[in-house]
């Protein structure tokens, strides 16, 4: 599975959820503490982000930024195709 | 006051049609409008006259209340644009003709009034003075009120509202009425390509790299801020105070003054000859500029032996601003008909001599003869 | 939890250039958002954003123009389709949208809604259907659901007094200015990306200049509804999306 992440402008955030019911990872959850609007954010509760942009697509705000991993990064890296090609 | 430049033959036209023609001759790109008696035509006009100026929209909305708006969104991008009604169009205007104020935005709107108030009727008054002067819609706000009272000045006026518009940035009234709306006369039409056009950095025509994006809006939603537009707006109506304009005749050795604007002026200069042929020594003041209005100047004339006689279409309406102008030093008598009645030459005459015997007695008694 | 941006990660998605820095006043949760950034992402990716010109409404958007980072103008409630007609005819080489809410299209602006589409104005028209008046405290809109509770309808929303919930997409595309009408929602990301592509298609069609292209948003509204927003959101599939159901209106023959 190709691995992503996202950053989460968190004072901007206003916890609205809407990302982490999205999530097909549940990567997502709620901060325990606020921002200074008073907001519990968004922020990476997993490390199993996919990049798959889900998140980002419904945030009202603009918040989230998706990060995916390159697919001839992940080629690269594979440890099957590095193997072979050594 | 820049001089127009006229054609040097003359045409025979309607007011309204000389207003439209003038319209295009102003370099206008944009007119939105709807049908009400009595100023059709200047709509009817462009539409005849669409094909020749592909230049220039001209586009019937589907109430005053679009036509205003759709004003608003030509003036906002840069246009030089135009509305016209009568009366009641005018009142559905209102609301639109605040947000351009507010707003700072540039346009001409010609009200060629009717009787009012409701539905009133469709020949000539002067009753919208009070909404075209002092505000009509919401909030502080004024517009510059040109008075025409001739086909002339119906055509030379589109000019001088869009320089002063675009000069001050915000919306000129053209107050007319139907009679001058209707009536025709000998006209010199302002010459084509003589009016230049402000530049409009800050209109919405498409945000370039290089500047900041450009919004048109009159919301502020902190008090501050829109203390601080108003205190602007303020600001540029005591500028716009070097714009006035008023039409004296016969003032210097005046006993009475008769005050009147467009339509009852014309009047009142006949009063003025029958009251001389009879030796009163009776003198016009006309304002041309209604908003901004030339309170020094009648001030000027105000004195403990001098009356005045304010003219108007209407209940009285220019009156209270003559008396503010007059301010206690002289009696100011009103005469006014209603509903589309014009006044009769005869009848202001009347109050002329009533008003010349009263001033002969208080004289008399003040020892003056 | 935070994770580290490792350098074979590329940018997948971000906020568009074409929205301002400046935060949103929405309450959280609010489609607006979604539907600014979509049509912002929009104008980004065409390339479009130096030849265009928007219109914001009265209503919560009426800030629109604080958000969008393109020359707009404020129009009086309702008006904006006519404030865009403006625009549009002393500039037509440029892109024109309108951006309104149920209120400011549906009620007070219907006359200004009706003919614009009429004339087959050369624009986009932008409505976002929540069923309530948002920015004046949750009133009733006239888009409002029978017996739908507002603090204007108390008692829920009766037809037989407060008249029955307007469908005026369906009646505009009925009009034969209206060239392209469809109606979306942002509460997904399917849906989000659905919307993104009539908006593109509706760009593209001004550019051939067809005639009015008309988005309808069926959004929520948590703050009007009192739900929070995952609540609304469900709420909004249940109850609003039978009532307006999504999906193309009517779709130009060179598009089918």
């Amino acid at each position: 599975m190709i691995s992503g992440t996202v950053t989460i402008a968190t004072e901007i955030c206003k916890g609205c959820e809407l990302c982490i019911v999205s999530c097909p990872q549940d990567s997502l959850g709620l901060s325990p503490s606020i921002n200074h609007k008073g907001f519990r954010f968004a922020q990476l509760v997993q490390d199993n982000c996919t990049g798959c942009t889900n998140c980002a697509l419904v945030c009202p705000d603009s918040a989230i930024t998706v990060y995916r991993e390159t697919k001839s990064s992940k080629r690269a890296s594979n440890p099957l195709v590095a193997s072979q090609a050594a | 006051m820049s001089e127009i430049q006229h054609d040097e033959t003359p045409k025979l036209m309607k007011g309204n049609e000389a207003l439209a023609e003038a319209s295009l001759r102003a370099g206008l790109q944009a007119y939105f409008g709807y049908p009400i008696t009595p100023q059709s035509e200047i709509l009817e006009y462009l539409a005849e006259k669409a094909p020749e100026h592909t230049e220039v929209v001209v586009l019937q909305a589907e109430s005053e209340i679009a036509a205003i708006n759709m004003v608003y969104g030509a003036s906002g991008a840069g246009a030089r644009v135009m509305t016209t009604s009568s009366s009641p169009g005018i009142s559905l205007m209102q609301e639109g003709i605040s947000y351009m104020a507010a707003s700072e935005l540039p346009c001409v709107i010609a009200n060629v009034q009717r009787g009012g108030p409701g539905l009133g009727t469709i020949q000539p008054a002067q009753g919208d003075y009070f909404q075209a002067t002092k505000g009509g819609g919401h909030g502080d706000y004024h517009m510059i009120v040109l008075a025409p009272s001739s086909v002339q000045e119906m055509a030379d006026f589109v000019f001088d509202g869009f320089r002063l518009a675009e000069e001050y940035r915000m919306p000129a009234m053209i107050l007319a009425d139907g009679a001058l709306g209707q009536m025709m006369e000998k006209v010199y039409l302002p010459k084509a390509g003589t009016l230049p056009k402000k530049e409009t950095p800050w209109a919405t025509v498409g945000k370039t790299a290089s500047r900041e994006r450009n919004y048109i809006t009159s919301l502020h939603i902190e008090s501050e801020k829109m203390e601080t537009v108003n205190l602007h707006l303020q600001d540029t109506y005591r500028k716009l105070k070097q714009e006035v304009r008023c039409e004296l005749t016969n003032t210097a050795d005046a006993d009475i003054f008769l005050v009147a604007f467009g339509l009852s002026a014309r009047i009142c200069n006949k009063v003025m000859d029958i009251a001389r042929a009879k030796g009163i020594n009776v003198g016009v003041i006309r304002p041309i500029t209604l908003y901004p209005f030339p309170y020094d100047i009648i001030a000027s004339f105000a004195g403990p032996a001098k009356m005045f006689l304010t003219v108007e279409m209407n209940a009285g309406q220019m009156v209270e601003d003559v008396r503010l102008a007059v301010n206690g030093k002289s009696p100011v008598y009103f005469k006014g008909r209603m509903g589309g009645m014009i006044p009769t030459p005869e009848e202001i005459m009347l109050e002329v001599e009533a008003m010349s015997e009263k001033q002969q007695n208080l004289n008399q008694s003040a020892g003056y003869l | 939890m935070s994770m580290t941006i490792s350098d074979n990660m590329e940018t997948v998605y971000q906020k568009p250039a074409t929205l301002t820095e400046t935060p949103m006043h929405y309450c959280p949760g609010c489609g607006h958002g979604v539907v600014h950034r979509v049509l912002m992402e929009v104008i980004e990716e065409m390339g479009i954003a130096e030849q265009t010109i928007g219109v914001a409404p009265v209503g919560c958007s009426v800030f629109a123009y604080h958000y969008m980072n393109v020359d707009m103008q404020a129009a009086p409630h309702g008006r904006a389709s006519a404030v865009a007609t403006g625009v549009r005819r002393v500039l037509p080489e440029k892109y024109v949208y309108s951006y309104q809410g149920d209120g400011d299209l549906a009620a007070i602006g219907t006359g200004e809604t009706i003919h614009t589409v009429n004339r087959g104005e050369n624009i986009l028209m932008v409505f976002v259907n929540n069923g309530i008046y948002g920015m004046t405290g949750g009133q009733m809109a006239p888009t409002s659901l029978c017996g739908m509770v507002t603090s204007t309808s108390p008692y829920g929303r009766d037809e037989h007094v407060m008249g029955h919930p307007l469908k005026i997409t369906e009646m505009i595309a009925q009009l034969p200015g209206a060239y392209y009408v469809a109606r979306h929602a942002v509460h997904t990301p399917t849906a989000v990306r659905k919307l993104k592509k009539a908006f593109k298609t509706s760009f593209e069609m001004q550019k051939q200049k067809k005639g009015t292209c008309f988005i309808e948003v069926v959004s929520n509204c948590p703050s009007g509804w009192k739900m929070t927003p995952v609540e609304a959101n469900d709420w909004m599939e249940k109850n609003m999306f039978p009532y307006y159901p999504l999906g193309d209106i009517k779709v130009p023959a060179t598009m089918k």
